[in-house]
């Protein structure tokens, strides 16, 4: 079943003299209870995507056309009161930095009972014993005491594990995670990922994994789309596009991983940068800095077209020699 | 924690130790005292009595121990100019000031937190940058102009406030109110106004300035994407997290509010310890001025005592950091 659906999303900032287009014609859509990792370099409009979907981009940031659909429902254009309305209790959101997602000043129990009141209509008492069950949930340790602590007392970890039960506790059917584990150490990454995971499939909960991490996105994700300078370049099952990309960025990406008891002399890179908003060259965004750029990658922008026999996407005017090199 | 308002009375003693040695200072060596009590007709016979029966024949630590032990009786001699205890002079005065400066601080509070929400919140709105461009004038203005204005304004031309004077006072044992009558009620209203213009801008853009930073924070992102109500988000989030800043600065200015009232008082003629202050300075009236001097600092180490306790109880990690 699908649950969100994105569909030809363009994402703009006016500016006093130009438009810069962040984001443009991104379409996708996430299964209730799968993971949908979306990787890119910085800037590439991944956690735009992610913040769009609950109405939170930064002014003057805004989604200029397309169409964003939760459940069939058209969330594109929604006020904020509406708005209001699906966050937290439809669509769930987790940020990166732990450590400054929580209020320092309130008590991890205050900020878990009063998102629940936002949302569902609970007795004091009821959704206290709700808050309390959600921490046991995410693995937090004697969790009726842990209501009254403050951030600042428990560890990142920790922290996350109660960003993620805030999350979590109305029950959204979307979950956007943007870098949830970017802040934290490698040993508590592999624990939070599984955490996430664990508790989505439970729940059915369809989740938008916005990472640079490749590591995270293989552990975890069921399909990955793969964004440069705004547009997607790339989307599919994670086993197809960790082991056999078709698109030249991406394949760039996946032999930038090291990979341990590899014996190679030194990682291979994608030569240059990812383009500014203002200044992306013609054609193919990616053309500058692809080896097998032709003249036809040069004037004219490949679009996203399905790979025969397989259920994959990748924009690349060269996707059937997709096995050049 | 307790250990550490402990040291932080201590550290108040100390300070009012040395402000009182200061104005003890003033009292003892600005002048003869004696010369200054006396009329010129005074024999030396007289004067060497008034002396003794005043101790100022004594070693000066001996006399320094006496003017503790007073000072911390509230006892700070007899006023050269009227002849009275300085002790009943400052009775009479204080409810006086402090009203003024207490409903001065309402008003700067409640203006000043209120409109620096209203225009951090709605920063681009026609009313936010008129009201920022208004306390641009508050800011600017010196207090005896802006009294003296109202005073025109609202005194002199349209006649609606009384331009000086505490109106009609009530008498709750030793301490005068004129917050229970009409007149008085009207007679404060310009006096309070003026004194508490600068501090209501002051308040205004530090909560303004705050509310923009903490408004961009992950936490308030989050609590928006939490589906919080906007009420909650900017009350409950927002302002809670700008309060340090806002407590220190508004702790500071409610000292400073005593301590500057003498102008407000002068234009308006309020009966307060500033005015009295005014007067002992003119007739060099070492006692008052002493008095004065120890008062006022005692009311800033009393505020920033305050104001340490009022971190505590809005910060939760401090509770911490302190406790060990």
């Amino acid at each position: 079943m699908t649950v969100l659906s994105i569909e030809r999303l363009r994402i703009e900032f006016p500016l006093r003299r130009q438009v810069l287009v962040a984001v443009d014609d991104i379409s996708l859509e996430i299964n209730a209870g799968e993971i949908l990792g979306i990787v890119g370099e910085s800037g590439a409009g991944k956690s735009l995507t992610g913040a769009s979907l609950i109405g939170l981009l930064e002014p003057p940031g805004q989604v200029s056309s397309g169409q964003i659909r939760l459940n069939g429902r058209d969330i594109t254009n929604l006020t904020q009161r509406e708005l209001r309305k699906i966050r937290g209790k439809q669509i769930g959101a987790i940020f990166q930095d732990p450590l400054t997602s929580l209020n320092p000043l309130l008590t991890i129990g205050r900020q878990l009972t009063e998102t629940l009141n936002a949302h569902l209509k609970l007795q004091q008492s009821e959704a206290k014993e709700r808050a309390i069950d959600m921490l046991r949930e995410v693995g937090i340790p004697a969790p009726e005491q842990r209501m009254s602590s403050y951030p600042h007392e428990l560890s990142g970890g920790m922290r996350q594990r109660v960003v993620i039960a805030l999350a979590l506790c109305c029950n959204p059917e979307l979950i956007v995670a943007d870098e949830p584990t970017t802040a934290l150490d490698v040993s508590v990454q592999a624990q939070i990922i599984l955490l996430l995971k664990k508790l989505c499939l439970k729940q059915g909960t369809a989740v938008m994994l916005v990472t640079h991490d490749l590591g995270v996105i293989a552990e975890a994700a069921d399909r990955v789309a793969v964004m440069y300078s705004g547009r997607l370049v790339e989307i599919g099952p994670v086993g197809d596009i960790v082991e056999n990309p078709i698109h030249p960025y991406t394949k760039g990406l996946m032999g930038s991983i090291p990979v341990i008891g590899a014996h190679k002399h030194r990682l291979a890179g994608i030569e240059g940068a990812m383009p500014r908003l203002d200044d992306r060259p013609h054609g193919c965004a990616f053309h500058p800095r692809c080896s097998h750029a032709t003249e036809l990658c040069r004037s004219q922008q490949p679009k996203l077209t399905a790979i025969e026999s397989s259920e994959r996407k990748s924009a690349c005017h060269y996707n059937d020699e997709g096995k050049f090199r | 924690m307790a250990n550490f308002i402990v040291t932080r009375i201590l550290q108040s003693a100390a300070v009012m130790f040395f402000v009182a040695l200061i104005c003890f200072c003033l009292f003892r060596y600005v002048g003869d005292p004696i010369v200054n009590m006396v009329g010129q007709e005074t024999t030396i016979e007289d004067m060497e009595a008034l002396r003794q029966s005043l101790g100022l024949d004594k070693p000066v630590l001996v006399q320094f121990a006496h003017f503790i032990a007073g000072a911390l009786q509230g006892e700070f001699g007899i006023s050269y100019r009227l002849q009275r205890p300085v002790s009943e002079l400052i009775a009479e005065r204080l409810p006086a000031t402090l009203e003024l400066v207490f409903v001065s601080a309402i008003i700067a509070l409640t203006l000043g937190i209120s409109g620096g929400l209203l225009t951090g919140i709605k920063r681009n709105a026609w009313y936010s940058r008129l009201v920022l461009a208004l306390s641009l004038v508050g800011v600017s203005l010196p207090t005896f102009v802006v009294g003296i204005l109202l005073i025109y304004l609202f005194a002199v031309t349209l006649n609606w406030l009384p331009s000086f004077g505490r109106g009609q006072v009530v008498d709750i044992g030793w301490w005068s109110t004129g917050l229970l009558t009409v007149s008085g009620w009207k007679a404060i209203i310009l006096p309070a106004v003026t004194l508490a213009l600068y501090q209501t801008t002051l308040i205004l853009r530090i909560v303004r300035a705050e509310m923009l930073e903490v408004r961009r924070t992950d936490f308030i992102k989050f609590a928006w994407a939490r589906g919080l109500a906007p009420r909650s988000v900017y009350f409950n989030h927002a302002l809670r997290n700008t309060l340090i800043p806002v407590i220190t600065v508004t702790g500071l200015q409610i000292g400073s509010l005593i301590a500057f009232s003498i102008i407000t008082e002068t234009v308006f003629q309020w009966p307060g310890m500033g005015s009295l202050f005014i007067h002992a300075v003119q007739f060099a009236d070492v006692p008052v001025m002493a008095a004065y001097l120890v008062l006022v600092a005692l009311f800033f180490v009393l505020i920033n005592l305050i104001v340490d306790l009022l971190y505590f109880a809005v910060d939760p990690r401090l509770r911490m950091s302190a406790g060990h």
